[in-house]
């Protein structure tokens, strides 16, 4: 009956978020339609000329990418701090920086993954070449976890206020712009057939750098916002 | 509790002052809690007793003055039950947010059976009436092997035959040598002596340093 220890805790915890996501699989579902339906409005707005789209696919998709993973990010810690479960969690004797960790995994596994998982798909709706296909899904697959943590350290901030939400997008929109860059880019260069390596490593570091530091940031945040 | 020296206080508060929009809610509050204490903090409404019950936490980190040392592990069971509607009473209890423990199946029926929800493990919490829901909190009450229990009105909810089992885990608990102190507005009927700490009545009342000599243990 002792307590758990750290690694087992989070463990416990990325059940408990995954599982809680499946229950409402609108949650799940929103973002996806959100990504399909404003790709479906791009050849309406550009011209159907496939050319043309295929030149704009790689920053249209990835402009999509990040508005819908700042649509979902307001809510990682929303139920939790209305139901009380945070208090629980921030009193809980294993670190908060690790178990919040956690909560953000299982945040990417049900938006950023799937979203990178789906991506070729909307890909071909706009045209955007074969050989480029592999380096969108890699690049969503880093960058979409970076949104996520960097989406955790807003949502821990603002969680306590009533209307958070345009908070949140002013709060976190300048640290998602490098993610931004890097992965159109490099979706850019491998539809261009220049090698996409650099960039993805550039993610890569991006990313190494947000799970080294936004743990931190989203353990302050949050005791913060419990204590207002 | 094992591995403690006796006598020593299983949660110190020094000193503590509390201001909320511009009125001083307690001053020089101290307490020093013993193991086998049952503390009762009373007031009116507005008095300050969930701020000092968060403040003894570690919840409020900012915001008042002086200093809290806790020696032991402490559960607290706030206003909100912490119950996630779309998880089973078992899962709640399972994968609690808490990092109490890790309890098996049959640890966790029990509990629940001992809070009158034999039969309500696997069913949606939203199924669940408000009352059941406290229940269900409270179950980690039966599971907790923590020493200091800080409790935020829990009777709220609770029917008559609920309370009076709850008060006698209360006395349990103190009887095993651990510590409560909770804040109701009821008169607690327990066979165990139970300390009082009045925090006055309201945010108009002012006591002063004199005010908690009985808390000055």
């Amino acid at each position: 009956m002792s307590a758990p220890g750290t690694a087992q805790f989070c463990g416990m915890l990325l059940r408990r978020q995954v599982l809680l996501a499946v229950r409402r699989p609108i949650e799940i579902g929103n973002p996806l339609l959100f990504f399909a339906m404003v790709v479906a409005l791009f050849p309406l707005g550009l011209g159907p000329a496939p050319d043309k789209l295929a030149q704009f696919a790689p920053g249209v998709l990835w402009i999509t990418a990040l508005l819908s993973n700042l649509l979902t990010s307001d809510g990682v810690f929303r139920s939790d701090f209305d139901d009380g479960s945070l208090e629980q969690l921030v009193l809980a004797p294993q670190p908060l920086f690790l178990s919040v960790l956690a909560y953000i995994g299982a945040h990417w596994l049900t938006t950023g993954l799937l979203l990178a998982v789906l991506s070729p798909v909307f890909a071909l709706m706009l045209n955007l070449p074969l050989a480029a296909l592999g380096t969108l899904v890699v690049s969503l697959l880093l960058g979409t976890a970076v949104l996520s943590l960097i989406g955790g350290i807003g949502a821990a901030l603002t969680v306590g206020l009533k209307r958070g939400g345009m908070l949140i997008s002013l709060l976190i929109l300048p640290l998602y712009i490098p993610v931004l860059i890097f992965g159109s880019a490099a979706v850019q260069a491998a539809s261009s057939g220049v090698p996409a390596g650099p960039y993805l490593a550039l993610l890569g570091a991006l990313l190494c750098l947000a799970i080294a530091l936004a743990p931190l940031a989203m353990a302050a945040g949050l005791r913060i916002s419990i204590d207002a | 509790m094992p591995g403690r020296a006796s006598g020593a206080p299983l949660l110190v508060a020094q000193s503590l002052c509390l201001v909320r929009g511009g009125r001083e809610l307690f001053r020089n509050l101290s307490l020093q809690l013993q193991a086998g204490q049952l503390w009762q903090v009373e007031g009116a409404n507005g008095a300050g007793k969930t701020s000092l019950l968060r403040i003894l936490a570690g919840l409020a980190r900012y915001g008042f003055e002086g200093q809290v040392f806790r020696h032991a592990p402490l559960l607290y069971l706030g206003h909100q039950s912490a119950v996630k509607a779309l998880l089973t009473p078992r899962e709640n209890l399972a994968w609690h947010v808490s990092g109490e423990g890790r309890y098996d199946d049959a640890q966790i029926e029990t509990a629940l059976a001992g809070v009158g929800l034999c039969g309500y493990e696997d069913v949606p919490s939203h199924t669940l009436s408000a009352g059941q829901h406290r229940r269900v909190n409270l179950a980690r009450l039966l599971l907790s092997n923590s020493p200091v229990w800080l409790l935020d009105e829990p009777f709220t909810a609770i029917d008559k035959s609920g309370v009076a089992e709850l008060q006698s885990l209360l006395a349990t608990h103190v009887g095993k040598g651990g510590a409560v102190v909770m804040t109701s507005h009821q008169a607690l009927q327990v066979n165990c002596d139970v300390l009082f700490l009045n925090l006055g009545d309201g945010p108009g009342d002012r006591p002063g340093d004199g005010a908690y000599a009985g808390a000055l243990a």
